[in-house]
């Protein structure tokens, strides 16, 4: 196949994969969407078979290979609950990054196969694009991989901090530079090794110090990170598809991250410097009175909402926690064949990742117009009469608003206080991440339920 | 003076970010996780360096020190590309509609 036929049809599946994210802007055109994505792909994969043309064993070998990791991947797609998605999506990033970090490698050794120059006299463009894609991809896979860790709870999702950690970071950063210009200069593999062994380092310090609350900000961060690793092979293979789709992915990742900073109200590199939750708190200790709060029991809840006319539902990680979902839907239909009108509210940053709200509530067969973003439904609480958290904390937290002391000051948060009446879904009256107090609890009209939300669910549901 | 090559292709970048910024500021939130599924599968397109890497070696090597990171490279993209897009349209399936006659 001659270079220009392919170049034009890897420009194709790079359009295709612009539209695949154009699809997502409502739920009805994403699954066509997904279909071009698809398209996209198997273009791009064809086009390079064929322009490689080397049909001989080799080629056997490489759809073996591509059948075994296409039978793992589906079987994953296939077996994964819905609460898991953060880590999976943590772990797809990780072997992005992994591949990124092997293509560069093979380049390096065998450049004659990409037309990149001969091994030791590798074209200097080349050559400063692989060792930014090489180390961008290293980053990228081992900082997923504690970020995976973290989120499947076999890593502590405390903050891990130590002193001179950001001196150190930094330092690892410079030599990464500097690496890259020597390695440029004396095309020594061993610098190469070095430089990407280093990377690996610096990807599993970054992510250490960030707190379990604060990973839809890392995640959105790696998903960035490989995009770029990506964009950084696509030049050195001079490839568009390459090139358009990580600079797609790497600037979807970067939005993501800023949409969860604002959701925070905290700055990009206020996170990523990370310690939050673990330094923070000492505020609210000084002058700890025991405030009395009002608990309830599933009766309780149960009388309050069947006078209701109208429920709004704050979900929360708890809930994913919990896998109360379904209990959830379940009251909610219960509620709903009563004439009562129910909808959800979601906080930017409810749960582990961008989105993972909303997912969790399609599972459980709720209609997405029922459910609705911070802005779209704040002016309602002050109308509901029954506000429903189930498993959310410091997103409903009013001190947001009041105390400029409080280290979550400014950080938008839901209306939930305005409602007649709050009904609050926890295991106890522990602080949530920010490690503050929620005022919430303390409220004349908040009524705690102090349970497991899946099994409070189910109670209330039993008792309507 | 004739233009390098890799200008043009970091034209392409430049207005690639531009348009990426656009259209994912366009993408619903409640779709921002499939958004990252998504994302993750088709940034595994560098497969296509995967399978230039594996093919590199001759008939008589097939796994060379060089093809064999392009073997495993595949493995890995293949996993994220069948895993992603698989996933994505299992959570998209998912999003319904109010039934109107509820």
């Amino acid at each position: 196949m001659s270079a220009n036929v392919s170049a034009t049809l890897y420009l194709i599946s790079g359009v295709l994969f612009i539209l695949a994210l154009r699809g997502l802007s409502s739920p009805e055109t994403s699954r066509q969407g997904n279909l071009f994505g698809i398209i996209g792909m198997i273009i791009a994969i064809t086009v390079t078979f064929l322009s490689v043309g080397n049909f001989t064993s080799g080629f056997i070998y490489v759809l073996i290979f591509l059948a075994i990791g296409g039978t793992i991947g589906a079987f994953i797609a296939y077996k994964i609950p819905m609460t898991a998605m953060p880590e999976l999506v943590a772990g797809f990033h990780s072997l992005v990054g992994l591949a990124a970090v092997f293509v560069a490698i093979s380049a390096f050794i065998n450049p004659e196969a990409f037309n990149l120059g001969t091994p030791g006299n590798i074209k200097l463009a080349s050559l400063i694009e692989m060792a930014i894609g090489a180390a961008v991809g290293a980053i990228t896979f081992s900082g997923s991989v504690i970020a995976f860790l973290k989120l499947q709870g076999i890593m502590s999702g405390a903050p891990i901090t130590f002193k001179g950690q950001h001196a150190l970071n930094a330092l690892i950063l410079i030599s990464i530079v500097i690496l890259t210009f020597y390695l440029c200069s004396t095309q020594s593999s061993n610098l190469f090794w070095i430089l990407i062994a280093v990377s690996f380092l610096i990807g599993f310090l970054i992510i250490i110090p960030i707190g379990g609350a604060d990973m839809p900000v890392v995640i959105s961060m790696l998903n960035s990170y490989s995009g770029w690793a990506a964009a950084g092979i696509g030049f050195t293979l001079e490839n568009t598809a390459l090139i358009i789709t990580g600079a797609l992915v790497g600037s979807s990742g970067a939005i993501l991250s800023y949409i969860m900073c604002k959701g925070m109200n905290r700055s990009f590199f206020n996170v990523i410097l990370g310690g939050f939750g673990a330094t923070t708190g000492t505020t609210g200790d000084k002058n700890k009175e025991q405030r009395p709060v009002k608990s309830g029991n599933a009766d309780d809840a149960a009388f309050l909402m069947k006078n209701a006319s109208s429920v709004i539902i704050v979900p929360g990680y708890g809930m994913a926690v919990a896998q109360a979902q379904h209990a959830l839907r379940e009251m909610v239909d219960t509620l709903k064949k009563s004439g009562i009108k129910v909808s959800y509210a979601i906080h930017p940053v409810a749960g582990r990742m961008p989105g993972h709200m909303n997912v969790l509530l399609a599972e459980a067969n709720v209609p997405y117009d029922e459910v609705f973003e911070l802005e779209e439904i704040n002016n309602n609480f002050a109308n509901a009469d029954v506000a429903f958290v189930i498993g959310a904390n410091d997103v409903t937290n009013p001190v947001a608003k009041t105390d400029p002391q409080s280290p979550i000051y400014g950080m938008p948060v839901l209306d939930v206080e305005k409602c007649k009446s709050v009904l609050f879904v926890k295991r106890s009256l522990s602080p949530g991440y920010a490690g503050i107090d929620n005022d919430l609890f303390y409220r004349e009209n908040t009524l705690m339920l102090f349970a497991d939300a899946k099994k409070m669910t189910e109670d209330i549901t039993k008792n309507l | 003076m004739e233009i390098d090559p890799f200008i043009f292709r970091f034209s392409i970048f430049i207005l690639s970010i531009f348009i990426g910024y656009y259209v994912v500021w366009s993408v619903t939130p409640s779709l921002h996780t499939p958004l990252m599924s998504v994302t993750n599968a088709i940034s595994s397109v560098i497969i296509v360096g995967a399978i230039i890497a594996a093919l590199s070696g001759n008939e008589d090597v097939i796994f060379s020190s060089s093809s064999i990171y392009g073997f495993l490279a595949i493995i890995l993209a293949a996993v994220n590309i069948f895993g992603g897009f698989l996933v994505t349209q299992r959570m998209l399936a998912m999003y319904k509609k109010k039934k109107k006659d509820k």
